[in-house]
Formats: structure tokens, sequence, C-alpha cells
């Protein structure tokens, strides 16, 4: 009796798991191949269409493609650049003789638990082209043009950017603490045994160590990256611009929105998703790949 | 430790070290204190050179002004209610899946484990197409439903509550409490559960977070104003006009200030949940 409840329990206990991502991961995944070969809106498929949807893509559509290349422009500058500031972030909080460091964590950390439509709308105060502080010090401090943040195409990308890294930086500080707190200190001596101080000790020792915590930060930059769409989408203001001027801020993931829930063309926005999971793959891979060589 | 151990070492000299952190901590913190002092602002001086730096007196007549272009009771009262409902759901079944995954052997662990950091893997924007097809035949639409059921029994939650109930359960107990004839569901609520405590209290709190700023999901299943939750209902109050910011900044801080308590009093959790969860997965 015992016996049979103690083989039996696990598989009850794992089973909602199971049941719900059959339900709501696995089936839908498969159905979305499916619809992304189709016509297909609301009422359901139209006319099959084979790899028709995915060749107009990646051919003929220029807001697909330029959406692609907002999307890279915003990966580099937005998910992969705050790395640069998170590293060497979390070296100097992880010293143990630096006062406060329970404050400056809660400080960086705040960015990551507000909500993106917060942060979208205070920015874009801060953003306002005559009445703005981005603006303000620019042309008073600074003695500078202001910049047309939210209108110019180039300075729509740049205002997205700045909101990616501002929000995120803190989140990879503490993740690359975390790994920090993981290397033997013992490592370290012997570095400084071997000569080496500041910022060499750090890039022949911490970096080499942290390169595992590196390529999981990477990757769910990669991964959130390449699926940017609640910044730009509430900055540009939804649906009705489609990413502001000449498109500027219309990301890839934005535009499979705009294409499935407000242009009701479902197959096709199936077919985005597709591509851009494809493309994940390949730069997680290409990721993987790259750690694996610094790691040798 | 001697100076020469120091691991800030040539990185300069310790002021120009407090110096960068704090202009980072006014780099992060000044758009809050800006947000603070807007909503405090009359919704026709928003728009002021030199931009604004000190509290105004205003943010009683820019919180009615909010309550008039929104209906912030309903808004709330959803954000509120569906972060709850998921937290309690997603507490109960992923400590529950974290208890198999952690106290029992089973010939499936090993690929159920594996499956689950998978899942983790999969962009939400991939299913999202044909989930909202879903949840209109299952008439789920326009209701709490998608934004709780989904994810109940989530992969991230279940290894979290793995991880904290390996060592958290002694092994003995368990045999002790089924020789008293407790049933293994028994055990569950009786001594898993309450020796979790702290794990617990990490996944909630998270949970609560992730779900009160759920934006996407509540976008595409509750479209309308009137029956969305808070962050929806600011953007849409965004996107529609461009007159009075008073009220929407008003509307920002009190979208904001239950998450900053509540980060503030359980940082500790939080911070130390998102380390655990990254370093070991």
């Amino acid at each position: 009796m015992v016996e049979t409840g103690k083989r039996i329990a696990p598989y009850v206990f794992i089973s909602p798991f199971l049941i719900l991502f059959a339900v709501f991961g696995l089936f839908p995944i498969l159905y979305s191949i499916t619809i992304s070969f189709f016509k297909w809106t609301l009422a359901g498929p139209q006319d099959f269409r084979g790899i028709q949807n995915y060749i107009s893509l990646l051919t003929t559509d220029p807001f697909f493609i330029g959406s692609l290349k907002t999307t890279f422009i915003l990966l580099v500058f937005g998910s992969l650049l705050q790395h640069v500031f998170a590293i060497p972030l979390a070296i100097v909080l992880n010293d143990q003789k630096v006062k406060g460091r329970g404050f400056f964590k809660i400080m960086y950390f705040l960015p990551y638990i507000t909500s993106t439509v917060v942060i979208a709308l205070v920015f874009n105060q801060l953003y306002e082209q005559n009445y703005g502080w981005f603006n303000f010090i620019i042309e008073n401090w600074l003695g500078l043009e202001g910049v047309k943040w939210i209108q110019n195409p180039g300075a729509i990308k740049a205002s997205i950017a700045i909101m990616v890294n501002w929000r995120f930086i803190g989140w990879n500080t503490i993740i690359y603490l975390a790994g920090l707190q993981a290397i033997d200190k013992v490592l370290y001596e012997a570095a400084e045994i071997d000569g080496a101080t500041g910022f060499r000790k750090h890039w022949h020792v911490t970096v080499p160590l942290l390169l595992p915590i590196i390529f999981f930060a990477v990757s769910m930059s990669i991964i959130g990256g390449m699926q940017l769409f609640e910044e730009p989408f509430v900055l540009m203001k939804g649906y009705e611009t489609m990413g502001g001027p000449s498109n500027a801020g219309l990301t890839s993931a934005y535009y499979l929105l705009g294409t499935g829930f407000n242009f009701n063309r479902f197959g096709k926005a199936s077919a985005i998703a597709w591509i851009l999971f494809a493309i994940i793959m390949a730069m997680t891979w290409m990721n993987k790949v790259v750690t694996d060589r610094l790691q040798r | 430790m001697d100076q020469k151990s120091s691991s800030l070492g040539r990185f300069g000299s310790k002021t120009i070290l407090y110096l960068i952190l704090m202009v980072f901590v006014f780099i992060f913190g000044f758009p809050f204190y800006y947000m603070f002092v807007l909503s405090t602002v009359p919704g026709t001086e928003v728009y002021r050179n030199p931009p604004h730096i000190f509290f105004k007196s205003s943010f009683f007549t820019n919180i009615r002004a909010l309550f008039d272009d929104i209906p912030f009771a309903i808004n709330f009262f959803n954000s509120f209610g569906i972060a709850t409902l998921a937290t309690v759901t997603v507490i109960f079944f992923c400590t529950m899946g974290g208890f198999a995954l952690a106290k029992y052997d089973f010939k499936w662990k090993k690929p159920i484990f594996v499956l689950m950091l998978s899942t983790m893997a999969i962009p939400p924007f991939l299913n999202i197409i044909p989930f909202f097809k879903m949840m209109i035949f299952f008439q789920w639409y326009g209701t709490w439903l998608p934004l709780i059921v989904p994810g109940m029994a989530n992969a991230f939650g279940i290894i979290l509550m793995t991880q904290f109930m390996q060592s958290s359960i002694p092994d003995a107990l368990m045999d002790a409490a089924r020789i008293d004839g407790l049933t293994e569901f028994g055990i569950l609520t009786r001594i898993a559960f309450p020796l979790s405590r702290s794990g617990i209290a990490v996944l909630g709190i998270m949970t609560f977070i992730n779900s009160w700023n759920n934006f996407l999901g509540a976008l595409v299943m509750l479209p309308n104003i009137q029956s969305t939750t808070l962050p929806v209902a600011l953007s849409k109050l965004f996107m529609q006009m461009d007159g009075d910011r008073g009220g929407l900044m008003a509307g920002t801080v009190l979208a904001v200030v239950p998450l900053i308590f509540v980060f503030i009093a359980f940082n500790k959790q939080i911070i130390s949940g998102l380390a655990a969860g990254s370093v070991k997965g």
C-alpha cells in the first residue's frame, strides 16, 4: 500500500506540468507550424500556401526585412551592450570591502521589477523634445543641438536601446555576481603571485572562469532581444504607428503582433515566429561555439 | 587582507569606485524620482523648460483625473486578482512538481527534467498565435484564465522548488510519516509545504511581480480598457491622448509603488532566488 503510493505519487505530482505543457505548450507549437503554411485569418484557413509565407517574408516584405535589421541593431546596442556594464559592476560589487553593497544591489535591480509600460511612459517624458531632461542636458550643459528622440528614425533606435540597457543592466549584474561568488579565491592569490594585478588579473582569471555564466546571460539576452517588443510597442504607441516614423522602432516581434492581431494575418504571423525561432536557435548555437572555443 | 590583495587593485582609488557606483545609482534612480515628481505636477504644467525637479502639490488632483480617464478600480482589481490567483496556483503546483523531482526516484525523472529545461528555452512568441485561437475556442478569451492556467505548473518554478526541497526535507522524516500512516499527498501538504516556506516565498514573490507586470498576455487576451489590467490600461491611455499627462503619471506611480514595497521588503529573497535559478540553470 505504502509502496504503491510511493511509486505512483511522483507521477501524480508532476502530471500538472505534463498536462499543461501538452495542452498550452506542445500543441500550440505544432499548430503554429500548420498555420504558417496557410493564408489564415481569425475565421480559419483560407488557402494552403506551402512555404509561400516564408518566401515572401524573406524576399519581398520590406517591413519584415526592416524589422529584422532593427531587431539586430537593438540586440547589439540594447541587449548585448549591457554586459559591458554589468560585468565590471558585478566585479566591483563582489568586493567584500565595498560598503553598502545591499543598497547598490537594490537600486540596480529596481528597474527589472518595474513594469515596462511604466518605464516607457517615464522615458517618454525624459525624451520629450522641448521639455525633457535628456535634451535639457544636451542643449544647456553640453551646448549641443537637441535630439528628436521619438521622431528621428536613428534616434528612435537609440531611445529604445537606452531603455533596454537601463532595465536589464542590474539583472545581469546580479547574475554575474552570483557567478563570481562561486569563483575560488585561491585562484586570485595564485594570479597575484604570478604578478597579475587589477585589470589584468580580472581579464586573465575572472573572465575565463565567468565564461559559463557569460554564456548563460548572453543566451538569455539573445532570446529576449530577438523578441524585443514591449519597449518599442509602448514608446511608439502600438499598432497605430507600427514603430513610428519610417517604422524605425518596428522590431520583428512587434511586427509579428501587428501582423496577427491588427492585420488579422495569422499564417504570416506564425511564419514570422518560426523564422525568429530559427534565428534564435542559430545565434544560441553560435554563442555556444564561441564560448567553447574561448574556454579551450 | 592587506591593500595588495584587494581585488580592486588598479581599477582606481576607492573614491572613484564609489563615484562610479553612485553614478549608476543616479542613472537607475532618477527616472523613478522624476516619475514621482511628475505625478505631483498639474497636468497642464508637465511640459516646462527647464523640466521639473521639485515636487508640486497636485498628486490627488492627478489621481482624480486618472479615475476619470480609466476605470482604475476595475484595472487594479484585475491586476491584483490575476497576480494573486497566479501566485497561489503556481505555489501549489510548482511545489508539488518540485517535490516529485527532489524527493522521489522514478523512471521518467531524467527525461522530464530535460523536457522542463528545454521548455524554458521556447520563446513565448512561438505559440502566441495558436494560443490566441485556442483561447477563443475554449471561450477563455476576455477572462482571467489564459493569464493564470497555462503558467500554473511552469518549469522555472518547479526547478526552483526542486533545488530548495532537495536540501530542506529530510528523507527520514518522510519515512517516519509513512509509518505513521500519512499518504504521499499528506506528506506533501503536512511536511513538504511547511518545510519549504523560504523557497515558496521566493517563488511567490517572483510570480506575483511577473504576473503584475505581464503586458503581452493581458494586451492580447484582455484588450478592452474596461476589463483589462493596470499596465495595459495605462498604455492605452498613453496611446489615446496627448494632452493631460498628470493623470498618466499618477497612474504609473500607483502601478509601481506596490511592487517597490514588495521588492524592498523581500529584496534578499528575490535577488538570491534569481541567482540560484541562473547559476545552476
